[in-house]
């Protein structure tokens, strides 16, 4: 067995043995986890904004309430892995000038927009349960930090999915208009779900880099028909339609076949034409632009509450 | 790897929280603020949602010395063999039921 205090980074990663800020590593490995971690703090913060669409219009206080908290937390969850990809050696606010320059991408799921009520249900539970099912194998990544945030936010996160569902199982058992609602929702989410998961583990460059360094355990299409599997099951109890014609349980391999991804489309969002690729930017440009005042004055104030406490104990 | 071009980016807190009474302060993460009591409200509102803290403690992170990785070898070998520190060191004749 391999001291945990003194093997090197090859051999901390084949025993499994966790890589703290402070331990030597490989450049990329360190490129590869500020990359990922910050595009997926970027996610968490983007993805408030198709939710924050619906807080005033939420139809009751009770969703009004959970929507809110739910949006809190994304929050959270954008400063925890901030705060992850800060102990790698990059500021928080490099991070921003990424994402606001477009350097940096977010998932693109965020960038559909969130039509109606029911899109906050399909939200909550296609969208969140794809990006959970992503998540908790990163609560065993190599990287300390990345994978404490993720344990953190995995345990959050529950509810998310659970409050989806529930929005969407009151509307398809509702009236006809509410249940076509759900239905259209399920239409519209369904494929962008299956995409965030990430391009065929025969196209995606980066997955056999980050299977090696443990920082990514399990495949995209592995997780992808992982989510399948659950989420058409789930389908059933809502009474709704899978919007796949090629969907069949294939007893074989005791999967679901599931029809061709889009993947045109998937690029065409990540290169930046989706529906509200540039509305997402803007907003969260406008935000930081906004807030610039309010970040001084707070340093400001700091200082001269400082000052006086010192002016204090001078006397 | 500091930026000095970004000389408006609040501190850098360092977040230890007591769950409950009884336990430790654990480090539960960090945070940006422009002071110590700003770093004590954002923690309460970003590590204790559910109600996971009764105490928090927040120290600025350039103010934490932490040993170096590198040099663990020769700082924890005092330590390496000194077994008899440990209870199992020790043979007691079987009569001994409890110790």
């Amino acid at each position: 067995m391999v001291d945990a205090i003194h093997g090197d980074f090859e051999q901390k990663i084949a025993n499994d043995i966790t890589i703290e800020p402070r331990d030597t590593m490989p450049d990329d490995y360190r490129k590869t986890l500020i990359r990922q971690i910050s595009q997926h703090a970027h996610s968490e913060i983007v993805g408030m904004l198709p939710e924050g669409n619906w807080v005033t219009r939420a139809p009751s206080l009770r969703r009004k309430a959970v929507l809110l908290a739910k949006i809190q937390d994304e929050g959270g969850h954008g400063l925890y892995l901030y705060s992850a990809a800060e102990t790698l050696g990059v500021t928080r606010d490099e991070l921003l000038d990424q994402l606001h320059s477009g350097k940096a991408k977010y998932s693109s799921i965020f960038n559909y927009p969130s039509l109606t009520w029911a899109d906050m249900g399909a939200i909550g539970w296609l969208v969140d349960g794809a990006a959970i099912m992503n998540q908790v194998p990163l609560c065993r990544a190599s990287y300390g930090p990345y994978a404490r945030a993720m344990v953190r936010i995995c345990k959050e996160e529950s509810f998310h999915q659970r409050q989806g569902f529930e929005i969407m199982h009151v509307l398809a058992k509702g009236t006809e208009v509410q249940k076509k609602m759900a239905q259209d929702a399920l239409n519209r989410w369904w494929w962008p779900a299956l995409m965030m998961f990430g391009p065929h583990d025969s196209d995606s460059t980066n997955t056999e880099q980050s299977m090696k360094w443990r920082i990514k355990r399990i495949s995209n299409d592995d997780l992808r028909r992982k989510f399948v599997d659950v989420t058409v099951e789930q389908t059933k109890v809502l009474g709704l339609t899978v919007p796949d014609k090629d969907l069949m349980w294939n007893a074989e391999t005791g999967h679901y076949d599931f029809g061709a991804i889009n993947w045109a489309e998937f690029w065409n969002v990540v290169k930046g034409n989706g529906p509200c690729n540039k509305q997402r930017l803007e907003a969260r440009k406008a935000a930081w632009q906004k807030g610039e005042w309010v970040r001084e004055a707070a340093m400001a104030h700091a200082e001269k509450r400082k000052a006086r406490k010192e002016a204090l104990v001078a006397a | 790897m500091a930026n000095e071009t970004n000389k408006l980016e609040w501190p850098l807190w360092e977040v230890f929280i007591r769950s409950k009474a009884g336990l430790d302060h654990k480090h539960a993460g960090s945070l940006h603020a422009a002071d110590a009591q700003m770093a004590i409200e954002n923690a309460r509102d970003v590590y204790t949602r559910r109600m996971e803290g009764i105490s928090i403690w927040v120290v600025e992170s350039k103010n934490i010395f932490a040993s170096d990785p590198k040099e663990a070898e020769s700082l924890y070998d005092p330590a390496n063999d000194k077994i008899y520190r440990h209870p199992t060191f020790y043979n007691l004749p079987d009569e001994v039921k409890y110790m």
